[in-house]
């Protein structure tokens, strides 16, 4: 389906990326030449990788019995469940360990259930405290992705699977394993890339300096030693790392594609019995681990939430609009990339969708701050660069999304569209974009809430007034305002909550007419 | 598809034509300072209205994230800033703050201060000062204990603030240095199962401690005041440590390149004004470097007084810190 035109836009947003995640590089001055690194950043780049395999690693194999669950079972409150699940991911940092905190920490909920029966409360802080967030964070997401390759399971596979009396076995490897195949290894991929640039949860979960991180290491380079080559050096280590992954994903990844269904997807067959007791058991665990953090933050945040200052509405609709633009932005480059990528054997496309989540937002930031000094206030450009971050880092995920089902559409449908002799333009309004509702309204929503939350690099640029609603909530913290800095931050995950539905939301309602 | 990302379209072009609202024809005075200075709840909306009153000109205080990352604001500047002042380094700072060459002097000799050790640099004046402590809650923790080797004996659990990323947390560094100097590693492997976490900046260590997961957190002799006076919370308290306490003295200074060379002056000089230093006490809620007239308000009497104010000289803070930040790597990586 990867028409000429359709290439050709998509090779020049690729570079565009490339050149936007170059740039401040080399504004920070980076040299080739004097590549070298220190033990001290051996070890922070050990400490990144084992955390960030291990916390996709541990993601998507959780992710597996939960989206199964989720794709086979009908019950109430089911479309509720699925869109909630997708809330920690939008969570800012620092609110979602302080969720954490208050269910698993030391005189949190399950320290208390613990401490009834006369156990002592589970050791949180460590590497197992920074897995434990970085899955939090990311289930939902490995979950959403995996529930979407079920879902798009043609019907008619399940029926064929059942005439032909296949047992839960059979169907496994003949029906389900390919599509995992075909969609976990991009999700880890996603996931390892945005753990590796994790700072404050692995720093804070992590309990020491044992848990360097580079990006921790970034922020001294850039802080306290202002030694810019540096930071831009550990910066070109992340962007190594996140190609590095997404090579092994390629390698593993298979694509699936063994015949086209009708367009309509069902239910994979449920079996009663135990199995199905199982799998109530691992909705109800998944649920409570993802939700009762959530509830903590809504008990802390509720109190002070109708008396919340003007100020923090006046950022909250700032974050909002901030964060349509970063949408509509990511939508019109994740589109045109995820159609291209559609070709077997291509591989460019995807690259350039992932590499932007390895980047350091604080090299990012600060490099874009250097290239914009001799030409503008820094502090005019605030918002639009803050858009503009929001919209790069939440291009892996639109393009994840999109990804999967424009594959499979160009696997089903393209001889098809071809012995038709569809033109381009209609087969994109009456084949492609229809099949895509549902992917491109979670996709959107995904990237909305995530530029809500982001802080990013607005820091740097901050002036006195445009305040996003993240930079209020820290700065809320900063000055005691505690009860205050939950109801904000209650604000905001409502808010991006409330954007991630609506687009989901229409997303659905669209796949479904 | 279309109709969401339309609204969405022209939501964007409504917002970005907002226009800035610029001051008639005053200058403009600006301001560098960390965030949470600036902030609608710190001293900076009170600052502004009180110099502005005198200056007759427009005041603009913009906050550039916290300490660390005011230095590296003005030096990722260089002469390009638009600022004239630079709010909020404090001693452990000004080495390379100086070094940078961005500073030009105050020249101000007769203003003295009200610290409580000698302090004189040629490039930066005190506006407020504290003394780092660890506090605690009295209900949750009656008694707390009263100094480092008492903290690494106990089973206390303490957050603290990571040294390469927050000021506290590199004024910590300097405080054990400052006491114990060769012994420092030591002390820091006693404290290291007392550290239940690091975190990158204060607000985070704050907020666990308010939390409950901790029973004392790193922050200043006057925090409890915060929750006195305006919250009327007696509970929380700083434990007094027979070491000494670290003094953190934040400073201000005039860039070399300043756009409003003799408006900063005239704020270097205001700064020592009781129209600025009454506002510092309860929004920066850190002691006045001048004592105003009117004296501290109720509720700072109430706040540990130490004895023994420790502060490494600004040259040796500077040629201590990597190996400091090594050895505390290295005790706490254990």
């Amino acid at each position: 389906m990867a028409g000429r035109a359709v290439t050709l836009i998509a090779a020049a947003l690729a570079a565009a990326i490339l050149l936007l995640l170059a740039a401040p590089l080399l504004a920070l001055g980076l040299r080739l030449g004097a590549f070298s690194l220190g033990p001290a950043d051996l070890a922070a780049i050990r400490f990144t990788v084992t955390q960030a395999a291990l916390s996709a690693l541990v993601s998507v194999l959780l992710a597996v019995p939960v989206a199964r669950a989720l794709a086979r079972r009908r019950f109430r409150g089911r479309e509720t469940l699925v869109t909630l699940l997708g809330a920690p991911f939008l969570l800012p940092t620092i609110v979602a360990v302080l969720g954490l905190i208050a269910v698993f920490g030391r005189a949190g909920w399950f320290s208390q259930i613990l401490a009834l029966a006369g156990l002592p409360p589970v050791p949180l802080y460590g590497l197992q405290g920074v897995v434990l967030a970085h899955v939090f964070f990311n289930l939902p997401l490995a979950v959403r992705l995996l529930l979407q390759g079920w879902q798009a399971i043609p019907a008619e596979r399940f029926r064929l699977a059942a005439s032909l009396g296949f047992g839960a076995r059979d169907l496994f490897r003949h029906i389900e394993w390919p599509m995992l195949r075909a969609v976990l290894p991009g999700a880890a991929l996603v996931i390892f890339t945005i753990c590796l640039s994790s700072f404050a949860v692995a720093l804070t979960m992590g309990g020491g300096p044992s848990a360097t991180t580079v990006e921790l290491a970034i922020y001294q380079a850039l802080r306290f030693e202002f030694d810019l080559p540096a930071a831009a050096r550990l910066a070109l280590v992340q962007f190594l790392l996140c190609a590095a992954a997404f090579a092994l994903a390629g390698r593993i990844a298979r694509p699936e594609g063994f015949g086209a269904g009708l367009g309509r997807t069902g239910a994979p067959p449920a079996p009663g019995g135990i199995v199905r007791v199982l799998d109530a058991v691992v909705i109800l665990l998944a649920a409570g681990f993802l939700l009762l953090p959530l509830a903590a933050v809504l008990l802390r945040g509720l109190p002070g939430l109708a008396s919340l200052p003007p100020q923090v509405w006046q950022a909250a609709l700032r974050s909002i609009v901030v964060a349509l633009c970063s949408t509509a932005l990511t939508m019109a480059v994740a589109l045109p990339l995820a159609l291209a990528a559609a070709r077997p054997g291509r591989v460019w496309p995807g690259l350039a969708a992932t590499l932007p989540l390895a980047s350091s937002s604080l090299v990012l930031g600060t490099g874009l701050f250097l290239i914009a000094l001799p030409l503008v206030r820094p502090a005019d450009l605030a918002l639009p660069v803050t858009m503009l971050v929001n919209a790069l880092l939440a291009l892996p995920f639109a393009f994840r999304i999109l990804a999967a089902d424009a594959r499979r559409l160009d696997e089903d449908h393209a001889r098809l569209a071809r012995s038709l002799d569809m033109p381009g333009l209609a087969r994109l309004r009456y084949l492609i974009l229809p099949r895509l509702a549902r992917p491109a309204g979670f996709a959107a929503g995904i990237a909305a809430a995530f530029s809500m939350g982001d802080l990013g690099v607005i820091a740097l640029f901050a002036t006195e007034r445009e305040l996003t609603l993240p930079l209020m909530v820290q700065q809320l913290m900063g000055s005691f305002r505690t009860q205050t800095a939950a109801s904000a931050a209650l604000l905001l995950v409502v808010l991006s909550f409330g954007l991630f539905w609506i687009f989901d939301r229409w997303g659905r309602h669209h796949a479904a007419a | 598809m279309k109709h969401p990302f339309l609204a969405l379209g022209l939501a964007a072009a409504t917002a970005m034509v907002a226009p800035e609202t610029r001051a008639d024809d005053k200058p403009v005075l600006t301001v560098l300072a960390y965030d949470s200075f600036t902030s609608e709840w710190g001293p900076g909306p009170a600052i502004e209205t009180a110099f502005e009153a005198v200056c007759g000109c427009d005041l603009r205080i913009i906050g550039a994230g916290d300490g660390a990352a005011l230095l590296a604001r003005v030096q990722l500047e260089g002469p390009r800033s638009e600022a004239s002042v630079v709010l909020g380094l404090d001693t452990n700072l000004t080495a390379a703050a100086a070094q940078s060459g961005l500073f030009a002097p105050h020249g101000i000799t007769d203003l003295p201060h009200d610290l409580p050790v000698e302090f004189d640099d040629p490039l930066f004046r005190p506006f407020d000062w504290g003394w780092f402590a660890f506090v605690h809650d009295r209900n949750r923790l009656p008694e707390a204990p009263g100094s480092f080797e008492e903290l690494a004996a106990s089973d206390l659990k303490v957050v603290i603030q990571d040294p390469r990323s927050s000021t506290p947390g590199l004024g910590l560094l300097m405080w054990v240095k400052a006491a114990y100097g060769d012994r420092a590693p030591e002390i820091w492997q006693a404290l290291a199962d007392n550290i239940l976490s690091v975190t990158p900046g204060w607000s985070e260590s704050y907020a666990m401690f308010l939390e409950g997961e901790a029973d004392m957190v790193l922050s200043y002799t006057t925090s409890p005041a915060y929750h006195l006076i305006a919250e009327g919370d007696d509970s929380k308290s700083a434990a007094a440590f027979a070491e000494g306490h670290y003094l953190q003295i934040e400073l201000a200074g005039k860039l070399a390149a300043a756009p409003e060379p003799e408006l900063a002056d005239r704020f270097l000089r205001f700064m020592a004004s009781d129209e600025f230093q009454k506002i510092l006490p309860t929004t920066n809620w850190m002691y006045p470097a001048h004592m105003p007239d009117e004296g501290l308000p109720d509720g700072f009497d109430w706040m540990i007084r130490p004895e023994t104010s420790l502060l490494l000289p600004a040259d040796d803070a500077a040629a201590l810190r990597a190996d400091a930040l090594a050895e505390w790597q290295a005790a706490l990586s254990r």
